[in-house]
């Protein structure tokens, strides 16, 4: 039973925010990048566990999916990190003029990207309804146009953000630094489902 | 982009809040006792009313809900096994239709596995957790309530299918081809995929919170190595949680899509397999069984030490058992998968790693043996459900090593052996910890305690029902009659097994009813709880019961593994903490060193409506694939609300408001 309490030691002089593994929201963003992880994981999985079935891979002899689109594709999201590492080191020295600067590229970056992601679409040479080749390729493509979307309206809502007053506050940094520590996630997951839709069925 | 105005103008106002920062009240020597509980209460307490009460981010609120939900749960899945026991009892009985009957033993398992077990548990931890490792709330509170309202309306959702009689009816591991498009027309199958959806979505939601605020914010001197058996087997279960329910939120979507808009995914005739959701399902579904048995073993742990009046044996041997069980789980879910063929050396694998999961948990079972042996046991009514626990599940884990092997396996398939196997080791593995869990957090959850009369007479009910119940289906299993048939005729020897267990089963019913009875008496007649009535070692046990809404007037500081038993009456504190805000320490993941004063976010309708918008979202994509896009922008909407902050004005130290 306790009945009294001893002091040891005064905390008021801790800081209110870090970057890193000591924000609680760094551990959040990691928690779900484990989680779509684990989903793309298995959708990969599936990929090749439907390819270990077939004697062709499209079936049936089907074209595979011609490769401009996404080619280009990759190379613009590989081409966005360049401003998005400059966003990423400016939030840890607090630069607020470069944040609001280079934010609004990454914004068009994101419709450009998009609007590529629609010619990729088209350019599957099958519809989703075909077979479970089609089924399994057009499911990979749309989980990462979400990821897309998902992080792009995330990038134009903490633009707005930080164009206000609100970005001189050590925690909007925090969201800044993770929000382009999530879009190095995004691109690199790309990688291997570029590979998988684009070259995987020319093998 | 940052005009010289504008950066002139911050520097000002910085030197301003500098000087307000000097002025913030917080916890200390001289705020200390009565004064300081006044003003963290005024801090604290949430806004009054409905909207103040959907709005609610105290952890221990919603771990309350989360359990009072998941009881509801339990009893009408319970309800549905009494009527099917009813219609077993006698052969060739026509209480109940055949297709009746697939609704109920579907509603059963999934409201049984998806509403009641997983949820319950997460309830117990969220609740539990913060008080346990000595902070003021969960990490990301907002998303905690996000997660109850998720689960609530996706159980809602099936249940009021089941109301409007399009309740699923495909099993509660829904195969394909049986639940595809082919032979399951109509939205049955969709509502146990979308119910799979909400319930997951809200799980992991649940999962983050948990392992956030086990890893970062811990009393300081928590480190890993002095962190109670409890948190480690939820940190555990979290992580579980993280890596295994993305599979079923993938294998239903693919259902959902197969179903819906015309993929293949399933369909052997367009290419695809159905053995593709077996796979993706039982990479779920065994960790599942794990996800609700892990718990389970960190309220053995704490009962055991809290009523044998000694720190657990081989913490360490306890600690990695937890680890490694939460591993070999991901690698036996093909051990379901026998009777469709493997390769050989598939069966070599899969049974070799299913009975070696037997080994940590073997020692698990040994070191609170030796607790036991080397204590000075009390049998209040937690203790006598661990003792339950022990011998129950002991029987239970021997028929799963029995059914690893693929002969007996092959033999056993889909009959009532496995349907008493299971039951064996999730009533007997983690409902009955549950229960003395329960009776044992009850006072500090209440402030009253339950009546330990009662309390025994439930337990010996229960046990013995138990038994009466499951052991039979042992032999009705061995004796060839299959799981999931709505009768059976006269003369094949199964009369007597099928009538014990239906006498059995209306035992146990009687049981968790007579539990729910002391519960709800004891609210009001039960005797008022101390601080610390089992003389336990944590730190929930550190503050009054039931605890204050910011849960620590002062941070306790840890320095051994059991505190309350090594600090002889005066808890050592730590302070600096604001009062004039909701704040919480975080500390490192190791080492548990003070790091950062972190701000609580405050009472929000937001992670409700968010839900909401959530919610319409996942029962209209039941009808429409256009729901997905349309929905959406609600859910945008309502989430930026969520994250948005309230007052664009800057404060001297952060709020989340």
């Amino acid at each position: 039973m306790i009945r009294s309490v001893r002091f040891t030691e005064d905390l008021s002089h801790l800081p209110t925010h870090k970057f890193g593994t000591s924000s609680i929201t760094w551990w959040g963003v990691i928690g779900f990048m484990v989680i779509e992880g684990v989903a793309f994981a298995l959708t990969f999985a599936a990929y090749f566990f439907l390819m270990g079935h077939e004697q062709g891979w499209p079936p049936e002899g089907r074209p595979a999916p011609n490769v401009v689109a996404g080619t280009i594709f990759t190379i613009v999201i590989l081409l966005s990190e360049i401003p998005n590492t400059s966003i990423k080191k400016a939030a840890l020295a607090h630069d607020v003029g470069t944040i609001r600067a280079l934010m609004p590229v990454m914004v068009v970056v994101g419709v450009v990207l998009l609007i590529i992601r629609a010619f990729e679409f088209n350019s599957l040479n099958c519809l989703w309804t075909d077979n479970a080749y089609g089924s399994i390729v057009w499911a990979l493509l749309l989980l990462h146009t979400t990821h897309i979307l998902t992080d792009w309206f995330d990038t134009v809502v903490l633009y707005a953000l930080v164009r206000t007053r609100q970005a001189y506050e050590g925690r909007r940094m925090e969201d800044v630094d993770e929000n382009s520590l999530y879009w190095r996630y995004v691109w690199l997951l790309w990688l291997p489902i570029y590979l998988m839709i684009y070259w995987v069925p020319r093998l | 982009m940052t005009s010289k105005a504008e950066l002139q103008s911050i520097e000002e106002e910085n030197r301003e809040l500098e000087k307000e920062r000097a002025k913030i009240a917080r916890d200390g020597p001289d705020l200390t006792g009565a004064a300081l509980a006044a003003r963290l209460e005024r801090t604290w307490r949430r806004p009054p009313g409905i909207v103040g009460w959907l709005s609610t981010v105290d952890h221990k609120e919603i771990g309350r809900r989360y359990i009072v939900t998941a009881l509801i749960f339990l009893a009408l899945g319970g309800a549905l096994s009494i009527l099917m026991r009813l219609q077993l009892a006698r052969p060739d009985s026509n209480l109940i239709s055949a297709a009746r009957y697939n609704e109920l033993f579907t509603m059963h398992g999934s409201t049984m596995m998806f509403l009641f077990a997983v949820p319950v548990m997460e309830g117990v931890a969220l609740y539990v957790i913060p008080l346990i490792i000595g902070t003021r709330n969960g990490t990301f509170p907002r998303l905690n309530a996000f997660s109850y309202y998720l689960y609530l309306f996706g159980g809602l959702m099936l249940w009021g299918a089941f109301a409007l009689n399009i309740a699923p009816d495909v099993g509660w591991f829904a195969y394909p081809p049986l639940s595809g498009p082919e032979f399951s027309p109509g939205k049955r199958a969709d509502v146990w995929a979308q119910m799979i959806t909400f319930t997951e979505v809200s799980a992991l939601a649940a999962a983050v919170v948990l392992v956030t605020t086990i890893l970062k914010a811990r009393a300081p001197g928590m480190t890993l190595a002095r962190m109670p058996l409890y948190a480690w087997a939820m940190l555990v279960v979290a992580v579980m949680i993280i890596f295994s329910m993305p599979a079923i939120a993938l294998c239903s979507s693919m259902l959902i899509s197969d179903r819906l808009v015309g993929t293949h995914f399933y369909n052997a005739a367009e290419h695809g397999d159905p053995l593709l959701w077996q796979h993706l399902f039982w990479f779920f579904g065994h960790p599942e069984v794990y996800i609700i048995f892990l718990p389970a073993t960190g309220f053995v742990s704490v009962i055991v030490e809290t009523f044998c009046r000694r720190p657990i044996f081989a913490y360490p041997v306890v600690v990695l058992a937890l680890v490694s069980t939460g591993i070999l789980s991901f690698g036996l879910w093909v051990h379901h998968m026998f009777a469709t063929g493997l390769p050989r050396v598939g069966y070599s694998f899969y049974t070799a790693a299913s009975m070696t999961v037997a080994i940590p948990t073997g020692l698990q079972i040994f070191c609170w043996l030796a607790t036991m042996w080397d204590g000075r046991p009390r049998f209040a009514v937690p203790m006598l459900h661990v003792v339950g626990f022990i011998v129950t599940f002991v029987i239970g884990g021997l028929t799963g090593v029995m059914v690893a092997a693929v002969p007996l396996d092959l033999q056993l398939h889909d009959t009532y052996f496995v349907v008493a196997h299971f039951h064996y080791v999730l009533i007997g593995g983690a409902v009955f910890p549950l229960l003395g869990a329960l009776t044992y957090w009850y006072p500090k959850i209440t402030g009253r305690m339950m009546s330990e009369t009662l309390g025994k007479i439930g337990f010996w009910m229960i046990f013995l029902g138990f038994q009466l119940a499951f052991f039979p289906m042992h032999i009705a299993g061995m004796m060839g009659m299959p799981r999931r048939v709505y009768t059976y005729p006269a003369g094949l020897g199964l009369e007597l097994p099928n009538l014990l267990s239906t006498i059995g089963a209306l035992v146990v019913a009687l049981a968790v009813l007579l539990f729910v009875i002391n519960g709800v008496v004891s609210l009001y007649r039960g005797a008022i709880a101390p601080d610390d009535p089992w003389d336990a070692a944590s730190l929930e046990w550190a503050t009054s019961s039931p605890p204050p809404v910011y849960n620590f007037a002062h941070i306790p500081v840890v320095e051994s593994r059991t505190p309350l038993w090594d600090v002889d009456g005066e808890l050592p504190v730590v302070t600096g903490l604001r009062v004039d805000d909701k704040e919480q320490l975080l500390t490192t993941v190791v080492d548990a060193e003070p790091d950062v004063r972190e701000p609580i976010p405050e009472a929000s309708p937001w992670p409700f409506i968010s839900a909401v918008a959530t919610g319409v979202l996942f029962i209209s994509s039941i009808f429409s694939p256009w729901a997905i896009p349309v929905g959406a922008i609600p859910v945008a909407i309502a989430l930026t609300a969520w994250f948005w902050p309230k007052d664009m004005k800057r404060q001297p130290e952060p709020v989340i408001i």
